[in-house]
């Protein structure tokens, strides 16, 4: 009798951790889900979109200007974090590149020299030329490009997420065009 | 008196802990161990205690939002009274805290505490010094300042080369695409919540252990650790030789503990707290982002690797760092415990130690950054412009312009990126540097799209003069020689 009820007993709380294992399984996915929902959250449409950096005359031909915009995809608290800037250079007035700030070695942001036509980090000491080709330092590659358009006189790019080493190889192209 | 006896008496009658407790006190401990070498984990503790205690009232004001944090640690710095001094409490608690843990885990590591039977004690210590380093990053980000901003950047770099898996981990760690309000939440909640409770778990695991095992012997050279006579011999030490904790060992740890808290508070006065620096806005570039203390030698590393190998290094670097800690106990699990037996032990610790030192002193100076205001607030010494040519004047102002001083030093004043030029002429012939200003080459830009003809010659001209007086500059013997020879023959029929 005793060995049946311990057996019975026995039973019952396997049951009971059985139970509990089912619930913590259904519990998690929405946990998990939550947890990975800022690297899951609209993969298909992406962080980015055309962005607006303004007229062409704040560009004028020839020179490198810095631009800012505010990021697509904002919170009401992220305060100025949401304001990214990136630097546009005019080529000859119709043709742009548009480069992220950040240094594609650790991205700090790198600061344009007009007087030596080279973009400098003061991280490392990345330097990159006016085309934003890789120069010397540490960078294994040229300056993040974005894609632009120019529409009504506007000045457009495509952004919305920080470039990095890792990404930036596949969506964004290499700082080796043009001269 | 006799009332605090029978209050005392109440509650361990309900409580029943006053006896184990008694004899957690009074437990015996080897006599030599009551040492000032013995000191360094309590207090590590004590420093913890300080910083969740601290953290708390800092928690009361600091506002975890990317649009208010920064202004919060303002408003603790100069509106709440005594804010800054809570403020450098925290951060001076931090620094003291990491140096403590290293040091406690240097002894322990000399006295070959990690051998048998303490091999979970030093795993557990090691995943201890994880979270201690991951407060002191997590807690640098908090600081929500241009550092922290950029700090997170590099972070995200790195993070991003994680092969295949990289950009979802770059958002994951970010909580979106950028660096913004999800970001600082989220390193919030690690530093508050999920960190801290792990490092407590963490440090009960490791003092029920040192409780549970005894706390490591004195290493006596010879005294050889086996599996099958440890114990016995543990137990002669302490139970024939040994001495109660309290008090014959614990009057050290208090002391110690006290003249650490003391140096934290001093420390706190008389320096203050750590920034904020500027406000973290990202359009706000004319910044230099300079990690915390105990970051910087990984700073100095970013800096000297090749970029050919800096991923696998950034990637696996600290696997295999983590792997050799963790393996440690059981490959040397037995045998001497004194460091005066162990040279291989001691020479790692003293290479680690100058390695580690000397890229943190490099990156206090960070010689491999362009000085980037060199070229227009360190003018050209007076020296090397008197009596020169309107050419090499015209050069040295080229020179300047540019921004060549940003990455070249004359007279120990601009960048160190490059070589310092005020004796350039004697290695370079006039023919080579015009190749390395026009090329570049050997980690330098090269100039020739940016330069006009006549910049180039005049800024080669100036180069020329850069020697010694008594030295004569680099000249290429080939031209000189047929140069030379053609002149003189030239010359010399005379006319």
């Amino acid at each position: 009798m005793i060995g049946n009820e311990i057996s019975r007993r026995a039973m019952l709380v396997k049951l009971g951790v059985f139970l509990n294992g089912i619930v913590a399984s259904i519990l998690a996915v929405p946990i998990v889900r939550y947890l990975l929902s800022p690297a899951l959250r609209e993969r298909k449409p992406g962080y980015e979109s055309w962005l607006c950096l303004g007229g062409l005359d704040q560009f004028p031909t020839g020179q490198t200007r810095l631009a800012t915009y505010r990021n697509p995809v904002v919170n009401a608290w992220d305060g100025d974090t949401a304001n990214i800037a990136c630097w546009v250079r005019n080529l000859d007035g119709q043709n742009f590149q548009v480069f992220a700030v950040n240094c594609a070695h650790l991205g700090c942001p790198v600061r344009w020299f007009p007087q030596s036509s080279l973009f400098m980090c003061p991280c490392h000491g990345g330097a990159y030329y006016q085309d934003g080709s890789r120069a010397s330092g540490p960078p294994e590659r040229g300056l993040f490009q974005y894609r632009y358009k120019v529409e009504d006189g506007k000045l457009l790019i495509e952004a919305g997420e920080m470039p990095t080493p890792g990404r930036a190889a596949n969506t964004m192209r290499g700082g080796t065009t043009c001269a | 008196m006799r009332l605090i006896q029978k209050l005392g008496d109440w509650f361990d009658m309900r409580l029943q802990m006053g006896r184990s407790i008694r004899e957690t006190a009074e437990h015996p401990v080897p006599r030599e161990t009551a040492s000032w070498f013995y000191v360094f984990g309590s207090a590590a503790l004590t420093c913890f205690m300080l910083q969740v205690l601290t953290g708390i009232l800092l928690a009361l004001i600091y506002v975890p939002s990317a649009g208010e944090a920064w202004s919060s640690l303002q408003i603790l710095n100069h509106s709440v009274s005594l804010g800054w001094f809570i403020r450098a409490l925290h951060g001076w608690g931090s620094n003291f805290m990491i140096a403590i843990v290293l040091l406690h885990m240097l002894q322990v590591f000399l006295f070959g505490a990690y051998k048998f039977p303490r091999e979970l004690t030093w795993i557990v210590g090691v995943l201890l010094l994880l979270v201690t380093v991951g407060m002191a990053f997590t807690g640098q980000v908090l600081r929500f300042d241009q550092d922290a901003y950029w700090g997170l950047g590099i972070g995200a770099s790195i993070a991003s080369r994680v092969p295949v898996m990289g950009p979802w981990v770059v958002n994951l760690m970010l909580g979106g695409p950028i660096i913004a309000g999800a970001t600082l939440s989220r390193f919030f909640a690690l530093h508050v919540f999920v960190i801290p409770g792990l490092l407590i778990a963490f440090v009960g695991v490791h003092l029920l252990m040192v409780l549970k095992l005894g706390i490591n012997e004195w290493p006596m050279p010879g005294r050889i650790v086996r599996r099958a006579t440890y114990f016995q011999e543990y137990r002669d030490l302490t139970h024939k030789q040994g001495v109660p904790f309290v008090p014959n060992a614990v009057w050290k740890d208090i002391l110690f503990s006290g003249f650490i808290l003391l140096s934290i508070a001093a420390c706190a006065v008389y320096f203050g707290p750590f920034g904020p620096s500027g406000q973290p806005d990202p359009t706000i570039i004319q910044t230099a982002p300079h990690p915390d203390f105990f970051f910087l030698w990984l700073y100095a590393l970013l800096s000297f690797l090749p970029p050919s190998s800096e991923t696998p290094i950034l990637l696996i670097g600290p696997a295999i760092t983590l792997i050799v800690l963790l393996a440690l106990p059981f490959v040397a699990g037995e045998g001497e415990k004194s460091w005066k037996r162990r040279p291989i032990a001691v020479l790692s610790v003293l290479l680690i130690a100058v390695t580690l030192g000397t890229f943190t002193h490099l990156a206090q100076h960070a010689p491999w950054s362009p000085v980037m205001d060199a070229w227009s607030s360190q003018p050209i010494p007076s020296q090397y412009l008197t009596g020169r040519t309107a050419l090499e004047r015209r050069g040295a102002l080229v020179f300047q312009e540019k921004q060549c001083r940003n990455c070249h030093s004359l007279d120990d004043k601009g960048g160190q990126r490059g070589p310092a030029l005020d004796s350039v002429a004697l290695h370079l012939t006039q023919d080579q540097l015009i190749r390395q200003v026009i090329q570049g080459g050997g980690n330098m830009p090269a100039y020739g799209k940016n330069l006009s003809p006549a910049e180039t010659t005049a800024l080669v001209a100036f180069l020329e003069t850069l020697h010694p007086a008594q030295q004569t500059p680099a000249r290429d013997a080939s031209r000189a020689a047929t140069l030379g020879a053609n002149a003189e023959q030239l010359r010399s029929p005379g006319p």
